[in-house]
């Protein structure tokens, strides 16, 4: 596979109510090692998945938040985040676990536009 | 055309099985192919041959079974979600095939267009 | 671009927030977000809105099986699955709005 696309994962649900964040991480770290052009953003909700101090311990499953902290090792480093959804939700980049780029959302729906490949779980 | 489709919910529960495969028909009735369907989340309950709906409704197990029969569609349930919900090579229904999460990105690199169904 | 939205507004974000974020292209209504377009409720007007920059589709037997296949607020386009399958290919690239 020497096509290189770009791909790009939209997040937009809460971690733990839901798998979905979960498996939409796992399929991430599968596609970086397709050596794809890949992007993650977090929109409303999928905000939270990144948010500093998760401790699962309590609801017995397992805490997969410091796995973002791991996706620089795979080479996946655009990570954005809507100012919009997380000023919505009181957060602030420092709330954050890893480094993002803030987008204002007229530039996030611009984003979108370039990309070849849409996933969302 | 060359079209993917990602199915992220389990029959029955929700809709987005049965757009899909509306979705999937639509297309092959209009010249196109569809590639590859790859069942992730709850979506690779699709896959279970132990599906026994009443007489009177669709079977969407079969009903994707048989798009594969008599398109070639190739049905990938993902082996690390189906694990952990109990599908396995024991309880998988004819047509459909066990493989990794490669799979799904490789259709969004061989296809024109991947189209995801889910909640 | 496509964008695909699947949940009603009354009860999820998901149109709200393409809406705030896509500038341009189209979207299409489909399961339960179909109730976005029927006249006469309070989302109306975010659709009228939308319609000025975007071009809105709505699928055609998602509204008849709920009823309201004669309530299609006016300049909503209604597609059968084909016309879904040609609004994919007519753009370049889509997202579903999950």
């Amino acid at each position: 596979m020497s096509e290189i696309k770009k791909f790009m994962f939209v997040n937009r649900k809460a971690p733990h109510g839901t798998i979905y964040a979960l498996e939409s991480l796992e399929v991430v770290l599968i596609t970086a090692a397709f050596d794809q052009d890949v992007s993650l953003v977090f929109l409303d909700d999928g905000v939270y998945q990144l948010k500093k101090g998760q401790q699962t311990k309590g609801i017995a499953t397992k805490n997969f938040s410091p796995a973002y902290r791991a996706l620089e090792g795979y080479d996946i480093e655009k990570l954005y985040v809507e100012k919009e959804s997380m000023q919505a939700r009181g957060l602030s980049e420092e709330d954050l676990l890893v480094d993002v780029t803030v987008l204002g959302r007229a530039e996030m729906g611009e984003l979108m536009n370039q990309q070849d490949v849409v996933l969302s779980f | 055309m060359k079209f993917g489709i990602v199915v992220n919910e389990g029959p029955y529960q929700h809709q987005a099985s049965d757009t899909a495969y509306l979705f999937c028909k639509a297309a092959i009735e209009k010249g196109h192919e569809v590639w590859r369907v790859f069942f992730y989340h709850d979506g690779v309950n699709n896959a279970s041959k132990l599906t026994e709906p009443p007489q009177d409704d669709r079977h969407i197990v079969n009903r994707w079974g048989k798009l594969n029969e008599e398109h070639g569609v190739d049905l990938v349930v993902c082996v690390a979600a189906a694990l952990r919900r109990g599908i396995k090579e024991e309880n998988l229904a004819k047509g459909f095939r066990i493989s990794g999460l490669g799979q799904m990105v490789e259709a969004g690199v061989k296809t024109d267009r991947l189209i995801v169904f889910g909640d | 671009m496509l964008h695909i939205i699947n949940k009603s507004p009354l009860t999820n974000c998901a149109l709200d927030s393409c809406l705030r974020v896509v500038q341009s292209g189209d979207i299409l209504l489909i399961e339960d977000a179909v109730y976005a377009a029927t006249s006469g409720n309070v989302f109306e007007d975010k659709i009228r809105e939308a319609m000025g920059r975007c071009k809105v589709y709505v699928l055609q037997p998602d509204l008849d099986a709920r009823g309201f296949g004669d309530r299609i607020i006016d300049g909503v386009s209604p597609v059968d699955y084909g016309g879904f399958v040609d609004l994919t290919t007519t753009n370049k690239n889509c997202q579903s709005w999950l």
